[in-house]
């Protein structure tokens, strides 16, 4: 399939180098566009019920989550730049195809951006059930936006829907292109990532506010609310990852191969936890024989793929940080389950977070769930991205050819990092501020402690958690 | 037939982002021009309102635009993209900047670190509605040739920089009349006189460099000139010119009624004039719309899209714009 003509790129490091660091920033706020538009309507629905904390905490979530969705459709757009000044050998031949599930992507990033600015705008102006169902569109096409651009990520791993003649696609069915090997397997478990990351990171404020003392209702509501949606999404997302692992060993075994340090095509593989490929060798990993086997195919007996079915030039390279990304995803994963069950055992006993001394450990990792999700879902891309590496299109086309000839890669990385840097910084900068002013109810800020009835001053405004 | 329809279509987006967006980005040019805190804070307050609640949704076009463009004609988006990689690397920084200054504006508290993000939005504000500006003068000019085109100076010529400078006026002037007239809608008499006046003058500036660049297309571009000005394009052209000075007009009298309507009609016009003028060529000197375009499945994929965004955004998207228009979501403890 490799034409002999295609060009090579000397800007492949640079072009994966920013790549790799646009895509790793936009997707925090990506998941926080998906997953925190479920939360804030949960607090909203519970605040009409009549609860007035789950209110507040709602109007609030609103605004945090107006600035987000913000600097993540600007983000968002630099990735839709990055197609063309980066991979234009990708987009050039394989536009076409590749770029449906995109095209999709648009309409449900427009129905987004509209629904959050009425949203946003529409506290104390619109009829408030009406105002609460203007959330419905924007959690839908939250996860239909995901669904559509990880479809174009999953076409990359597992083309399919077109047919080519002397290097150019010659017809496309739109609907084997979306709904290609990979969509119904990778889809779901970002969807269910995001979920996870939106929620941990919405509790991490409450969860250091609880430790610290706050414990009153607001505050454990604003850890409770998105802390219950990690803990429900979290088991679903295990079941998810492993048949999407068990896909991947039968679609992309080479993939796997790195994931699980397999270097040669045998049965009874190994399983290794942890440990670095070191010289053909594993280095202070734990190696479960034949668990590998038995997770690929339910049997000791059953043969998984090595690296070594190809060539050591279509190799991805690195495995170990494949691997490692891989056990950091799953190891997060796991105790993110173990939190979950934790809650849940609590709150059917006594209807509350985990008391005493073993409660402040429950409440350390409430804290610590936002970073560790982020983490998990960033190892992930570096699995599926590394992973398929040296192809963009796997078995299709080279990075090499994907790459773009330009020169000045380098200088637009160079500022690629320092801006996402300083965007970072300003963003929790920004939601600091926020978090302080409602913390001291800044004089010259109005804003109704509840934004329905009751009138105002009824109610008592409890203090943001201070962080 | 279906890659013609198509091209039409991202013509109609890229018109919708023109005179949605462009706005927005010359909303950041008057910011820019206010003057000191305490006398530009009424100018600055009116920008913030008229663009909150709107711009994230108007600048989504830009992205539909880019992938009709990458679905539709792949090839020419890759060549576009090789060729125009500087301008278009920092149309790409403006657009992160203008939006995360704006997003930041309104939610720090102190006045150093909102003069510091507000010039942030409004210095980058001019950045991406001039560099995608010298990228479509670079495509009009034939400059454009993939890997071959040259990554300097095919932006960096008399075309490229005046169309760039002219994108700039035009997002100006847009913006000034949108924001005359919001000040009219809001009851603040003050500041329609002071966007009028502006309106005004950008016009002026606008009209200038508009016809400047039609004279130098006359040497770089002579097949595009001459349809503009004798050809099938002439009759666009006409139109815009009726409808800018019809607004100019009115912006004397210090009349705000219609003069919206005009000045987006006077932008469409000569953005049809464009296409028209450039049709049946996606890339000069040789492209054609027919041979850059994708397989026919791509193509109605497209349109597919580009309906049910007609369909199911449309009614939201008016939506959106009655609330905000009626200053229903436009007030400043909305956020």
């Amino acid at each position: 399939m490799l034409s002999s003509l295609a060009v090579h790129s000397d800007q492949v490091i640079p072009a994966r180098a920013q790549m790799g660091s646009s895509l790793g920033f936009h997707i925090i706020l990506a998941c926080m566009g998906i997953g925190f538009p479920a939360v804030v309507m949960t607090a909203h629905y519970l605040g009409l019920r009549g609860d007035t904390d789950a209110l507040l905490l709602a109007r609030r979530w609103s605004k945090v989550m107006a600035v987000l969705v913000a600097v993540g459709a600007v983000s968002g757009t630099v990735l839709s730049f990055d197609m063309g000044l980066l991979w234009p050998g990708l987009m050039g031949t394989y536009g076409s195809a590749i770029g449906i599930p995109f095209s999709f992507e648009g309409i449900f990033f427009l129905l987004e951006a509209v629904f959050t600015a009425i949203y946003l705008y529409g506290w104390d102006r619109l009829p408030r059930w009406l105002h609460f169902w203007t959330l419905g569109p924007i959690v839908i096409s939250g996860i239909l936006g995901a669904l559509s651009v990880v479809a174009a990520n999953s076409w990359m791993n597992d083309p399919s829907g077109y047919t080519m003649a002397h290097g150019q696609i010659t017809s496309v069915n739109p609907v084997a292109v979306f709904f290609n090997g990979a969509t119904y397997y990778e889809a779901p478990h970002m969807i269910l990532a995001a979920y996870m990351v939106a929620g941990g990171l919405a509790a991490t404020p409450y969860a250091v506010g609880l430790l610290r003392g706050h414990r009153d209702r607001y505050t454990r509501l604003g850890f409770g609310v998105p802390f219950a949606i990690v803990a429900i999404v979290t088991p679903v997302q295990i079941v998810v990852g492993d048949t999407a692992a068990r896909a991947i060993a039968s679609e992309q075994p080479v993939k796997f191969a790195s994931m699980e340090y397999v270097a040669r095509s045998t049965r009874g593989a190994t399983e290794w936890v942890a440990g670095i490929w070191y010289h053909g060798h594993v280095i202070a990993g734990i190696g479960l024989p034949d668990v590998d086997s038995l997770l690929v195919g339910f049997s000791p007996h059953t043969r998984v793929t090595g690296w070594d079915s190809v060539r050591p030039g279509y190799r991805p390279p690195l495995p170990t940080l494949i691997h490692l990304s891989f056990d950091l995803m799953v190891g997060i994963g796991t105790l993110l389950l173990l939190w979950g069950i934790w809650l849940a055992w609590s709150w059917w006993r006594h209807r509350d977070l985990p008391p005493g001394r073993p409660g402040t450990v429950f409440l350390v990792g409430g804290a610590l769930s936002g970073v560790a999700a982020t983490a998990a879902m960033e190892a992930g891309w570096v699995v599926t991205e590394v992973g398929r590496q040296p192809w963009t299109v796997y078995h299709v086309l080279l990075t090499s050819q994907a790459a773009t000839t330009a020169s000045g890669v380098t200088g637009t990385l160079a500022a690629t990092l320092v801006i996402y840097g300083a965007l970072t910084a300003a963003t929790f900068a920004v939601l600091l501020v926020m978090q302080r002013r409602w913390g001291s109810g800044t004089p010259g800020q109005p804003e109704p402690a509840v934004p329905y009835a009751p009138p105002a001053g009824q109610v008592a405004r409890p203090p943001e958690p201070p962080r | 037939m279906i890659p013609d329809v198509v091209a039409a279509v991202l013509v109609l987006v890229i018109t919708a982002y023109a005179v949605l967006a462009g706005a927005d980005f010359g909303g950041g040019v008057w910011d820019l021009l206010a003057g000191g805190a305490a006398a530009g804070a009424p100018v600055r307050r009116r920008i913030d309102r008229s663009i909150g609640p709107v711009w994230e949704s108007n600048h989504v076009w830009l992205i539909i635009a880019l992938v009709l463009l990458w679905t539709g004609f792949p090839g020419a988006f890759a060549a576009i993209f090789t060729t125009l990689f500087v301008p278009l690397s920092v149309a790409a920084l403006g657009i992160v900047l203008r939006g995360a200054g704006f997003a930041f504006r309104s939610q720090v508290q102190t006045l150093r670190w909102q003069r510091f993000s507000g010039a942030v939005f409004a210095l980058s504000s001019l950045l991406t509605p001039f560099f995608l500006g010298t990228a479509i003068g670079a495509i009009v000019t034939g400059r454009v040739r993939g890997a071959a085109g040259d990554p300097v100076s095919s932006w960096v010529n008399p075309s490229s920089l005046l169309t760039g400078a002219l994108f700039v006026a035009t997002s100006a002037y847009l913006a000034a009349v949108y924001l005359a007239t919001d000040s009219e809608r809001a009851g603040e008499p003050g500041l329609r006189r002071y966007f009028t006046r502006r309106a005004l003058a950008a016009a002026a500036v606008t009209g200038l460099l508009a016809a400047i660049t039609m004279a130098v297309l006359h040497t770089t571009a002579p097949r595009v000139f001459s349809i503009l000005t004798t050809g099938r394009a002439l009759p666009l052209v006409v139109v815009s010119v009726l409808a800018g000075v019809a607004a100019a007009i009115l912006l004397a009298l210090d009349q705000t009624r219609l003069i919206r309507w005009l000045a987006a009609l006077a932008v469409t016009a000569v953005i049809w004039g464009w296409a028209v003028a450039q049709y049946p060529l996606l890339l000069p000197p040789r492209l054609t719309v027919h041979d850059a375009a994708a397989p026919a499945g791509a193509g109605v994929t497209e349109l597919v899209v580009v309906a049910i965004i007609v369909v199911l955004v449309g009614p939201s998207f008016a939506l959106l714009y009655r609330l905000a228009q009626r200053g229903t979501l436009s007030e400043p403890d909305a956020r």
